[in-house]
């Protein structure tokens, strides 16, 4: 383990966070709010201050690297900017307390929006657009953003692109992996800024449309109101569905719109899939919601429901309206998309469309061995063969991913059980999908941690819980899993 | 620059660790998919599975916005038709490895029918290599410019050598030099000299002029001159077959040890002045039997390093010629530094290094029209620039000594219309000459770079 290296990064990525407080300090000084903005300039400074001066002493050549280093890097660059991304959130007494404080920057960084706030609008603006800021900052990653500046010698910086990066593979565009991260951010960029207009010529103020703007493109889901984004009009909220729909998407497709490489683009298979789920769950779910009287009118219906599957598959977890009343049908279909989630390479979460389609390709080919036994299958996507390396890990990857599911839901039964006197508030189906929302980053999930509820009446174990599901659906599981392996450690 | 590189063997590696070092931009493309992940695990490069003959695999690579594509897997037909495609399909340079013998004279038509822009052989560029190193036992190194007209040669100054403790004025008055010092190397610093610079013991000293010249600097210094007069090479192939050739041209009397008797009967039919001798030549006997004592310089090319370094060391206990090996495995090069085996050559370090060359200067000359050739010398804190001097030109028509050059820059040789000529205060650079400049500056475009425009 080259422990210099991790110093190396991690300092550097303090001193980022500092620089990332600075655009929440402004919205401070520009709304007049003088204590919020000392409190952002404090934390600001430390940062930066904790970051140079380290810097300094600590110049190490021995920047050499591999896989398990940039694995460990990635799980506390996360840990670490979310202990001080929450930071703000205590002293300007956003939350009661500090572990709430980290539940709420967890899950924004991660891009979940599952939140303990009751009422997100009486938060100061300052404090409001760090909350959505966050997401920004988490969609597109942590260490992709490092890598656009920090000056790396060797291929060792792929380790970090890959260690963050979600997908069964993780490719580059360009030769070079800082070229590479400055196309992705170019893109992001380029996306938050077209929205950002859209929504203002839709009607929204400025700040507002950039903080929606935020949690749509990192596809987060904290929203301004309790009622998400209920309250804004049908055209805010056609863009806001668009745009949510395009951040699930694998960014290589706009690579190739940009390079006019109109084949290669449409040539993703993941990103048909994506879309046909999409279409046809919003029309299963329009059918089954106008057949039990809750719209009057298919357009409305349709809206509706297209913009809670964009917003479920793409992991944002906003809400157009309060979904926890529609039918049985409508809310199976949700918690099922919830698990699907959005594709590889996008700044959504979840499964990963990829995984499920070289999932099911090769189960598919397992049941034809088991009619031709000797017969030989490959499993194919987007007209490559999925290398055998590949499918391998992507079968681990779900038994990892079904088990840590399953005994985070059976630790938060068993934690709201022995502390909640009311036994019936916690059931079944808010329990499970609080796991499944945190562990997907979605964001809500139904009864009580439905779009109208949240996450703040549950114990502080449970909280913790939730928390390290929340980092390791957005990590993909394994860096935050192998910092418990004690090879992790060893010299 | 955007460089494709297909085959990932010991050269390819090589090449695209120091060009990934230098900033390009580059794409690997190998048919072995470990080899592939195994690159880009270590360097900041693209991998990409497939064959480089392949034009799809080509326009994965980026073909149509490549500068340069180099060819160095281990077929030469492969080598060539993925460069013909890459001409066809971008408009990119290119460059092949092509090792076969058999295409060894066709190479002038290969290269210029199928547009590539270097054609290398490691084979005879070892052998070239071994065989400037015999003309010049004294020389550390050699380079050549105006298409082999001009030679710039590394030799270290020793403490009874005539130039050793004088000024380059006096040096240059008392003996009237045929060749000019260009460049010295003092311990890590490197100067580009004035009249009054003094040179000491141990200097490294690069001096420029013609071959012929050149010779005639050793001999004036009383240096082992036109290198050696005889020569024995152990081990058959290929390279002692280029070598062999080069050296009979010279009128060195060349012997030649082989074990193959199948192999010494081709040698002998095409190579009528050698001497070729059916006999292991690793075998002591045979070799002190045919005087290996007498032999000026003792070449050896067998297939096996560790016979090859064995060979030499024994060899040094026998004569004292000048002994030149050939090594292939780049992990003995630190063993072999402690071990006294006269000049090692490695094949791949060649190749990779003609091949890194042409890159360097495509590198400069990209977007001048004016640089002919760049070399960059002792670990890139030189440049030595070969600049074709358009019409009009402000430093045509003008004697040298009335230009205001700036500091640090030497104007080393004149080719006016095939000539070399070694410039004088009085000399005038004219339009269409290809002037060579030594200068410690980076990154001149054009000739009217070297002015001095400040005073």
């Amino acid at each position: 383990m080259n422990y210099d290296a991790i110093k190396y990064v991690l300092l550097r990525l303090i001193r980022l966070m500092g620089a990332l407080l600075v655009p929440p300090l402004l919205v401070c000084l520009y709304y007049r709010e003088w204590i919020d903005a000392a409190i952002f300039a404090a934390v600001a400074a430390v940062c930066i201050l904790i970051g140079y001066v380290t810097a300094i002493k600590g110049k190490t050549e021995g920047k050499a690297f591999y896989a398990r280093e940039g694995l460990v890097i990635t799980a506390f660059a996360w840990i670490i900017f979310s202990l001080i991304g929450a930071i703000p959130f205590s002293l300007t007494g956003s939350t009661d307390n500090y572990l709430d404080s980290v539940f709420e920057t967890v899950s924004g960084f991660t891009t979940t929006g599952s939140t303990i706030m009751t009422d997100p609008s009486v938060l100061g603006h300052g404090i409001q657009f760090w909350r959505c800021f966050t997401h920004w900052v988490g969609g597109m990653g942590i260490l992709v953003f490092l890598l656009t500046i920090m000056p790396m010698t060797g291929g060792y910086s792929m380790h970090l692109m890959r260690a963050e990066s979600p997908g069964p593979t993780v490719g580059k565009y360009v030769p070079k992996v800082k070229d590479t991260a400055k196309i992705l951010y170019g893109i992001y960029i380029g996306i938050t800024v077209t929205e950002t207009i859209l929504l203002m010529i839709s009607g929204l103020s400025l700040y507002e449309a950039l903080c929606v703007t935020f949690s749509t493109v990192g596809t987060g889901g904290f929203g301004l109101y309790p009622a998400s984004c209920g309250v804004y009009s049908v055209a805010s909220r056609t863009i806001i569905t668009v745009f949510m729909a395009m951040c699930g998407i694998n960014f290589s497709v706009y690579y190739f719109l940009l390079k006019r490489k109109w084949k290669e683009a449409w040539n993703c298979d993941e990103m048909r899939f994506y879309l046909m789920t999409i279409f046809a769950s919003a029309l299963l779910i329009s059918w089954n919601a106008m057949r039990a009287g809750i719209f009057d009118a298919f357009g409305e219906a349709f809206h509706h429901s297209l913009f809670t599957v964009t917003s479920i598959m793409t992991t944002t977890g906003f809400a157009s309206i309060d979904y926890n009343g529609w039918p049985q049908f409508s809310r199976t279909l949700i918690i099922i998309l919830t698990f699907v989630g959005a594709c590889a390479g996008s700044t959504g979460g979840g499964f990963k469309i990829s995984r499920i389609v070289i999932l099911v390709k090769n189960a598919r080919n397992e049941i034809h061995r088991a009619i031709h036994p000797k017969s030989v299958h490959k499993v194919n996507m987007d007209g490559h063969v999925v290398e055998e390396d590949t499918v391998r890990s992507v079968s681990a990857y779900l038994a990892i991913y079904v088990m840590v599911f399953l005994i985070s839901f059976l630790l938060v039964a068993f934690f709201e059980s022995i502390s909640v006197i009311d036994m019936e508030r916690f059931d079944f189906e808010t329990n499970l999908t609080a796991v499944a929302a945190t562990l997907n980053n979605v964001g809500p999930g139904l009864n009580l941690v439905g779009p109208a509820g949240g996450f703040h009446d549950f114990t502080w174990a449970s909280k913790i819980v939730l928390i390290f599901d929340m980092l390791a659906g957005r990590l993909e599981l394994m860096p935050i899993l192998i910092l418990g392996s004690r090879h992790t450690w060893r010299k | 620059m955007q460089i494709i590189i297909v085959g990932c063997g010991n050269v390819g590696r090589t090449l695209t660790e120091a060009l990934s070092k230098e900033g390009h931009n580059i794409t690997v493309i190998e048919e072995d998919s470990d080899v592939v992940k195994k690159v880009v695990n270590r360097l900041d490069v693209m991998g990409i599975v497939g064959n480089g003959v392949s034009f799809s695999i080509l326009k994965d690579a980026g073909i149509e916005t490549a500068d340069l594509m180099i060819a160095v897997t281990d077929s030469d037909e492969r080598n060539l038709l993925s460069c013909l495609i890459a001409r066809k399909a971008g408009k990119c340079n290119t460059i092949a490895r092509v090792r076969g013998h058999e295409y060894a004279k066709e190479i002038g038509f290969i290269k210029d029918e199928l547009g590539l822009s270097m054609v290398i052989n490691p084979e005879y560029a070892l052998a070239s290599e071994a065989a400037r190193l015999l003309k010049f036992p004294s020389a550390n190194k050699i380079e050549t410019f105006a298409k082999g007209k001009a030679e710039l040669v590394r030799m270290t100054v020793s403490e009874d050598s005539k130039l050793c403790n004088r000024s380059l004025k006096d040096i240059n008055k008392e003996m009237n030099l045929p060749v000019l010092i260009g460049m010295v190397k003092r311990g890590e610093d490197v100067f580009i000299p004035d009249g009054s610079f003094i040179l000491h013991d141990k200097d490294e000293i690069s001096v420029i002029g013609t071959p012929r010249k050149m010779i005639a600097f050793f001999r004036m210094m009383g240096k082992p001159t036109a290198g050696v007069h005889s020569a024995t090479i152990v081990g058959g192939g290929q390279t002692c077959f280029y070598l062999a050739q080069m050296l009979l041209s010279y009128g060195i009397n060349v012997k030649i040890f082989e074990n193959d008797p199948a192999r010494c009967d081709e040698l002998a039919a095409a190579l009528p002045e050698a001497v070729v001798i059916e006999a292991d030549g690793t075998d002591r006997n045979e070799l002190l039997e045919e005087n290996l004592a007498g032999t000026e310089s003792f070449v050896v090319l067998t297939g096996v390093d560790e016979e090859n370094i064995m060979l030499s060391l024994y060899a040094a206990t026998v004569t004292r010629a000048k002994r030149i090996i050939r090594v292939h495995r780049p992990g003995y090069n630190e063993l072999i530094g402690t071990l006294d085996v006269g000049s090692v050559l490695n094949p791949r370090n060649i190749t990779a290094e003609k091949i890194l060359q042409y890159v360097r200067g495509m590198t400069n000359s990209l977007g001048s029209q004016q640089i002919e050739s760049l070399y960059r010398m002792y670990g890139e804190r030189v440049e030595a620039i070969e600049f074709v001097i358009p019409a009009g030109s402000p430093v045509t028509g003008i004697p040298l000594a009335e230009l205001k050059i700036k500091k640090g820059v030497l104007i080393a040789c004149i080719n006016h219309e095939g000539d070399i000529i070694m410039p004088t205060g009085s000399s005038r650079i004219q339009a269409g000459d290809s002037v060579i400049i030594l200068t410690t500056h980076m990154g001149f475009d054009e000739i009217e770079d070297i002015l001095d425009r400040a005073q």
